[in-house]
């Protein structure tokens, strides 16, 4: 009988090592291949000329490839998206994890996973139709699409990764933390932001620079309402982001602008690699 | 449980990581196979007297707001000579009429006339490509002169009160660098590396949503894109129409040229394939590319 299982033991072994394997391949291929493509242009425009370039001008007679603006924007926009997502996703998770009630959390929790599987288009579209020409009226602006704009869709989206993350964490506090904490003497809320919080504090991070990641790589749903133009970022101003950089000239690029294209997805991929590696530290540290 | 959690964070930090890496890359790869989508129409319509099978390579060299129109001949030529290739490499249009003179292509492409130093080649025009100036309907404005529109483009003229309009200030919306309705519209204005954009969109369908949109805002787009939502100037009193275009009147255009060697003999691969794409065999499918055919 064992002898008999022992063959198809191996093949599903190979199997599964294959499925893992797949993740490490596609990292592998993804990270050569940008960073093969992407150093000829900076090697031609300059290191310092490129990250630091205040104009972006990639058809121009002179063309000119500073990238600066795109790299402020994408900071800008993503702290501003941290800073009004995560008070609102923080205390979201507080609300669903230690005060709901089971059939409220019930209501609201659903409701945040919609919010994470509804596709970023969809999100660009109702910010182009709705929220642009909101912004518009509202701020007596000549045209509403910004970097302000930007902000508050990237806000919105990043919520459900906050939100989900977190609340796991909270959950996971040991219940007699908040146990001996309540029978001291302490309120509920007492309990739960002096006691269960910080000890879900790792937790909470992680999920900060999770959102940091999913916003900075964000580029669907910001291109249609940032305006894409290559402006040195202002709250009312017409702006592009890392991501939106690559995405809007792609289709028609060629020479050295299609080549400067693959080394800004080079800049953005090492941002994004540099937020895992944090994430990764932030976890490690929860272990220790 | 705190494994579990663990595993579940660095699993969904990981697929973040990857969709966001994929993001970027996933969105653009779209756009270029929008250009070259296998074109249906005018197949049926081939020459009947057409039959004779010819081989060989047809090297075409040049402008890259002509890529479209292009990409739909040769896709349609490959079904009607499958043994003929036509190659396209987008280089510019001053380089494909030096490519014709020297020889180094069968047919350069030019989106402009040959200028009267660029001798030894002749130009055969395949297309023209109209541009719209759309507004906003509740703009009042309903004509400019070319002059006004570059003004307009540049930031010269700030708000509509100059051009006889209520007050507001211009949005001036276009399409990104690269696009040929972009090129087009600036070659045309005179306006290269001047216009200030307040937003730079990647396709003509949001750049209409977005005119459509705000009361302030003008922008450009092929003349086959223009619909209800927006309202199309006329320039210099000219409406942009088909007609207007093809009878020369309506300013903001320009011709697709096929530029060929005055002296060297065309193969008859090439010629056969200049002969079909100005006949009105082609005029359907340069139509779906955006640009008026010039075929009658």
């Amino acid at each position: 009988m064992k002898q008999k299982l022992r063959p198809l033991e191996v093949i599903m072994n190979v199997l599964f090592l294959l499925c893992g394997l797949v993740a490490i391949v596609f990292v592998l291929f993804i990270s050569i291949y940008l960073i093969l493509s992407g150093l000829p242009a900076i090697r031609e425009i300059g290191l310092a000329d490129f990250l630091f370039g205040r104009e972006w001008a990639s058809t121009a007679a002179e063309p000119k490839f500073g990238i600066l603006p795109f790299i402020l924007t994408s900071v800008y926009g993503t702290a501003g998206a941290i800073l009004l997502g995560v008070p609102v996703g923080f205390l979201t998770a507080v609300f669903l994890a230690k005060i709901a009630s089971p059939r409220l959390a019930g209501l609201v929790r659903p409701a945040v996973d919609l919010l994470a599987g509804i596709p970023s288009v969809v999100y660009g579209l109702i910010g182009m139709m709705v929220l642009v020409p909101t912004v518009r009226e509202l701020f007596h602006l000549p045209d509403g699409a910004s970097l302000f704009c930007a902000i508050l869709v990237l806000a919105v989206m990043i919520l459900p990764s906050i939100i989900s993350v977190s609340e796991t964490a909270l959950k996971a506090v040991p219940r007699e933390y908040e146990e001996a904490s309540l029978a001291l003497g302490a309120t509920h809320i007492e309990t739960v932001f002096r006691v269960s919080v910080p000890a879900a504090s790792s937790g909470i991070a992680a999920s900060i620079v999770l959102g940091i990641g999913r916003a900075i790589g964000e580029a669907m749903a910001i291109i249609m309402v940032a305006g894409n133009v290559a402006n040195m970022p202002g709250l009312f101003q017409s702006v592009r982001f890392l991501t939106t950089a690559v995405a809007s000239e792609m289709a028609y690029a060629s020479g050295l602008q299609r080549q400067a294209l693959y080394s800004i997805a080079l800049v953005l991929f090492l941002f994004i690699m540099l937020i895992n590696v944090i994430l990764n530290t932030l976890l490690k540290r929860k272990k220790g | 449980m705190k494994k579990r959690s663990l595993a579940l964070m660095l699993s969904a930090a990981l697929c973040v990581g990857l969709l966001a890496g994929c993001g970027g890359t996933g969105d653009t790869a779209q756009s270029p196979a929008a250009g070259s989508n296998s074109p249906v129409a005018g197949q049926s319509q081939a020459p009947a007297g057409d039959n004779i099978q010819l081989t060989g390579t047809v090297n075409t060299n040049g402008s890259t707001s002509m890529e479209s129109v292009m990409g739909y001949l040769i896709e349609a030529y490959k079904e009607l000579q499958p043994g003929v290739t036509v190659n396209y490499t987008g280089s510019g249009s001053g380089a494909g009429i030096t490519g014709a003179q020297e020889g180094t292509c069968d047919i350069g492409l030019a989106s402009r006339d040959l200028k009267d130093e660029e001798t030894g080649v002749k130009q055969i025009t395949v297309a023209k490509d109209g541009i719209a100036i759309v507004v906003n309907p509740q703009n009042p404005v309903a004509d400019l002169s070319l002059e006004q529109i570059a003004a307009l483009a540049t930031g010269e003229i700030g708000n509509w009160s100059e051009v006889g309009g209520s007050d507001g200030q211009v949005v001036f919306i276009g399409r990104e660098a690269g696009s040929g309705t972009r090129d087009g519209f600036e070659s045309i204005t005179g306006t290269e590396d001047a216009c200030k954009y307040q937003n730079e969109l990647t396709s003509t369908g949001e750049v209409v949503a977005n005119v459509a949109s705000n009361p302030n805002a003008i922008g450009y787009v092929s003349l086959s894109a223009v619909d209800d939502t927006v309202k199309a100037l006329t320039v210099g009193g000219v409406a942009p129409s088909e007609e207007a275009v093809l009878d020369g009147s309506y300013a903001i255009q320009r011709n697709f040229n096929f530029i060929v060697s005055d002296s060297a003999a065309l193969s008859a691969a090439a010629d056969a394939f200049i002969q079909w794409a100005t006949s009105t065999d082609a005029s359907a499918l340069i139509a779906d590319a955006g640009a008026v055919p010039v075929a009658k």
